[in-house]
C-alpha cells in the first residue's frame, strides 16, 4: 500500500529563503522587542528576528551542536530544557516568549505553556498539527503512526511524545485561560489558510502558528 | 644532570626565588604609599604585579582580552615558562590565529597576588622585616586578586575589557571581576568554574595544605629563613590535587593497572603501577616551580569564594543590572567544578535578564579539559570573542574590524 508523503514546506522554497513558519512567527513580533526562543535548535529564528525585527534575542536548546552553533554566532544561548529551565526566568522578563516546533516534544506541554506566559508579556508557538488529513489517513488507511517528511521518526525513536492537532490546542489554551490574538494554519505549501472554519483549517493546515497572551 | 640531589634542588630553588623576585616578565611595583587594600581589612603595600602580554593593543585601546591564571598557572600562558621550559599553559589559546587571536586582540595574563612569580606573595620579601612574609602574609581573596588586577589596568590606563577569560580559579576571577567591575567589562568567559567553592573543594585543599604544614621543613612557614623547602608535604598536595583535575576515564584510558618498568607487582611500596610513577613525577615537577606558602595561600582564598554571600546571599543581586555578554562553559566529567554548579550561576544570570550563553561540552577529560585541545571549547571561545569584538565595535591592530 503506498502511503501519500506530505510535501515539505522546506522543500519547495527557494533554496536560501528561509522556512514560512519562521517567517511568520517573525512577523508576529514586534522590532525591537526582547524575545526567548526556547528550543531554538541552531538559531536560524534568532538570527531572522535579529536581523528583520532587531529583537533583542536569547534562546534555550537541549543539542550540543545547536547550542555550539548559537554561541559561534554570537547568538545568546543556554544549553537547557523547556521542561526544566524556565522556572528560572523572573516574571515578564521578555516581551516574546517563542516555542518553534517544539511544543511537542516536552514531557508536560501544559506546564512549558503556563511558564511562557508567565515569562513573556505574550507567547507564540507554532506546531505541527497532527489534526492534518494526510496524518489522519495513515492512521486510519494505513493502521500505523503516521511518519511524513517533517515528522520522519518512528513512534518509538521520536522525540515527539505529545501531538496534538489545532483544535487540541485551542482547548489547551482556554484551560490555562491562553488569549489567542492570532492563530494562523499554513498547508504543505506554506500558504496561509484564511477564511476557513476551524475544522477545516485542522483538516487543511500542516502547521500552525499561535499569537496568545494572558 | 647533576650528581648532587641536594645542589639540584638548591640551584631549583634559587632559580624559583629568583622569579619571584626579578621575574623574567614585565612588572608594575606600586609604592607603600599606595596600599592595596585587602577583604581582611589587612593591606599590602608596597605591592608588585607581573603579568604577560601578547598581540597590540589597539588605538582606542578597546581589544583587551584579560586572561586569568588558576591556582597553579602563572602569567606565562602563551610563552615558554622560564622554570619549566615547557610552552605556556594556555600556548594552544592564544596566538595568532588561535581562538584568543593576537593578530586581532591584545592579551594580558597578570600573576595573581599570593603567587610567586613575581606579584607579591608569601614569598616577596616583607618591607617590615627584611626576610620572606612566610605566614605573616595576609590573607587574600580572589576579590582581592581582583582589585590588584584593576590597579594594573588603571596603571596601564587602559579602562574597558573587552573579554576576560579564564578557568577553574581563573574563572573565579572572571565571575568576581563581572560582578565587582560592571562597567569595565563587555563580556566574561568564565570556564569550568563555580560562584562559590563547594565543601568537597574545600575538603581537597584543606588534605593539601596539611600535607605541606605536615612536612617538617615547612618550619611553621618559615622554611625560606632556614634555606629548606617543605617539598615531600608539597608533592603530596599536587599529587592529591592532580587526581580531582582527571577523570577515572582519564586515569583508566592512561594507565589502567599498567605496572611501570616491571613485568610483575613487587610486592612492595615503590611505584608499581604506571599512576603512581606519573602522580610522583607530577608532584616533584610541580614543586620545581611553586611555592609551599603560596599554595596554601591561594587555596585559601579560592575556599572563601562565595560571590552569592558577598551580595546579601542571593547570587542573582551580584550580576543586577549586568550589561556584561557571559559565555559559561563546563565540562562533563569534570567533578571538581560540576555543571551544576555553572548552571546555578547561569540561573543567577537568567534572573537579571544577562545576555548569557552557556555550554556544557562532552569531554572525558575532567576538570582539566579546559586546558587541553577540545575543539567544542576552542570554537565557543573563538565565536564568542569574534562576535563580542563584533558587537563592540572593535578595530583590530591590522586595520580590520
Amino acid at each position: 500500500m503506498s502511503v501519500n508523503i506530505p510535501v515539505n514546506p522546506t522543500s519547495v522554497r527557494a533554496p536560501d529563503s528561509p522556512r514560512v513558519d519562521l517567517l511568520l512567527i517573525a512577523e508576529m513580533v514586534a522590532p525591537g522587542s526582547r524575545v526567548l526562543d526556547v528550543g531554538c535548535g541552531d538559531g536560524t529564528l534568532l538570527r531572522i528576528l535579529a536581523d528583520k525585527q532587531a529583537v533583542d534575542g536569547r534562546g534555550i536548546e537541549l543539542s550540543q551542536a545547536g547550542v555550539n552553533s548559537c554561541v559561534t554566532q554570537g547568538l545568546a544561548v543556554i544549553q537547557g530544557d523547556a521542561d526544566t529551565d524556565l522556572a528560572y526566568y523572573p516574571d515578564l522578563a521578555f516581551d516574546y516568549a517563542i516555542l518553534s516546533q517544539t511544543i511537542q516534544a516536552t514531557h508536560n506541554p501544559r506546564l512549558v505553556l503556563e511558564q511562557l506566559l508567565r515569562i513573556g508579556k505574550r507567547a507564540v508557538v507554532s506546531f505541527p498539527n497532527f489534526g492534518h488529513w494526510r496524518v489522519r489517513t495513515q492512521l486510519m488507511f494505513g493502521g500505523h503512526m503516521p511518519r511524513t517528511d517533517n515528522l520522519p521518526e518512528s513512534w518509538h525513536d521520536t522525540p515527539n511524545i505529545h501531538f496534538c492537532t489545532i483544535k487540541d490546542f485551542l482547548t489547551l489554551c482556554d484551560d490555562i485561560g491562553a488569549k489567542v490574538e492570532r492563530a494562523v494554519a499554513l498547508n504543505a505549501y506554506g500558504t496561509k489558510l484564511v477564511s476557513m472554519p476551524l475544522f477545516a483549517q485542522n483538516l487543511f493546515g500542516e502547521q500552525a502558528v499561535f499569537l496568545l497572551s494572558r | 644532570m647533576n650528581e648532587n640531589p641536594a645542589a639540584e634542588r638548591f640551584a631549583d630553588r634559587a632559580k624559583r626565588q629568583a622569579q619571584t623576585a626579578n621575574p623574567q616578565s614585565e612588572i608594575v611595583h606600586f609604592p607603600a604609599d599606595e596600599p592595596l587594600p585587602l577583604d581582611s581589612g589587612a593591606s599590602l603595600a608596597p605591592l608588585s604585579i607581573a603579568y604577560q602580554t601578547y598581540g597590540t593593543l589597539n588605538a582606542d585601546k578597546s581589544n583587551l582580552m584579560l586572561v586569568c591564571h588558576a591556582l597553579t598557572g602563572d602569567q606565562h600562558a602563551a610563552n615558554l615558562h622560564p622554570l619549566t621550559g615547557k610552552p605556556g599553559w594556555w600556548d594552544t589559546m592564544i596566538g595568532p590565529g588561535k581562538p584568543i587571536d593576537t593578530d586581532r586582540y591584545f592579551v594580558l595574563c597578570p600573576n595573581v597576588i599570593g603567587g610567586c612569580m613575581g606579584s607579591t606573595g608569601p614569598s616577596s620579601i616583607n618591607p617590615a622585616t627584611g626576610q620572606p612574609y612566610g605566614p605573616d602574609f595576609p590573607v587574600i581573596t580572589v576579590r582581592d586578586m581582583v582589585r590588584a588586577q584593576a590597579r594594573l589596568l588603571d596603571h596601564l590606563g587602559i579602562d574597558q575589557i573587552l573579554s576576560v577569560i579564564g578557568g577553574s580559579m581563573g574563572g573565579m576571577q572572571v565571575l568576581e571581576w563581572a560582578a565587582s567591575y560592571k562597567d569595565r567589562v563587555f563580556s566574561a568567559v568564565p570556564i569550568a568554574c563555580a560562584a562559590r567553592h563547594s565543601s568537597q573543594n574545600i575538603a581537597f585543599h584543606e588534605v593539601g595544605r596539611q600535607a605541606v604544614m605536615a612536612d617538617p621543613d615547612w618550619r611553621e612557614g618559615r622554611y625560606l629563613d632556614e634555606g629548606k623547602s617543605p617539598r615531600k608535604g608539597l608533592a603530596v598536595a599536587r599529587m592529591a590535587a592532580h587526581i580531582t583535575y582527571l577523570s577515572d576515564a582519564t586515569l583508566h584510558e592512561k594507565f589502567g593497572r599498567k605496572l611501570q618498568d616491571r613485568e610483575k607487582i613487587a610486592f612492595g611500596f615503590d611505584a608499581d603501577f604506571q599512576v603512581e610513577s606519573y602522580l610522583r613525577h607530577q608532584g616533584m615537577a610541580f614543586v620545581d616551580r611553586f611555592d609551599a606558602n603560596s599554595y596554601l595561600y591561594i587555596t585559601r582564598a579560592m575556599d572563601y569564594f562565595d560571590i552569592a554571600a558577598d551580595h546579601g546571599g542571593v547570587l542573582a543581586n551580584a550580576f543586577a543590572g549586568t550589561k556584561t555578554r557571559f559565555c559559561l562553559m563546563s565540562f562533563t566529567s569534570d567533578w571538581l567544578f560540576p555543571t551544576e554548579e555553572s548552571r546555578e550561576v547561569v540561573h543567577a544570570l537568567n534572573a537579571v535578564a544577562a545576555k548569557v550563553s552557556f555550554v556544557e561540552i562532552q569531554s572525558n577529560k575532567g576538570h582539566d579539559a579546559f586546558l587541553l585541545h577540545e575543539p567544542e571549547l576552542f570554537d565557543t571561545i573563538r565565536g564568542f570573542l569574534s562576535a563580542a569584538a563584533r558587537e563592540r565595535g572593535v578595530v583590530f591592530p591590522d586595520g580590520g574590524a
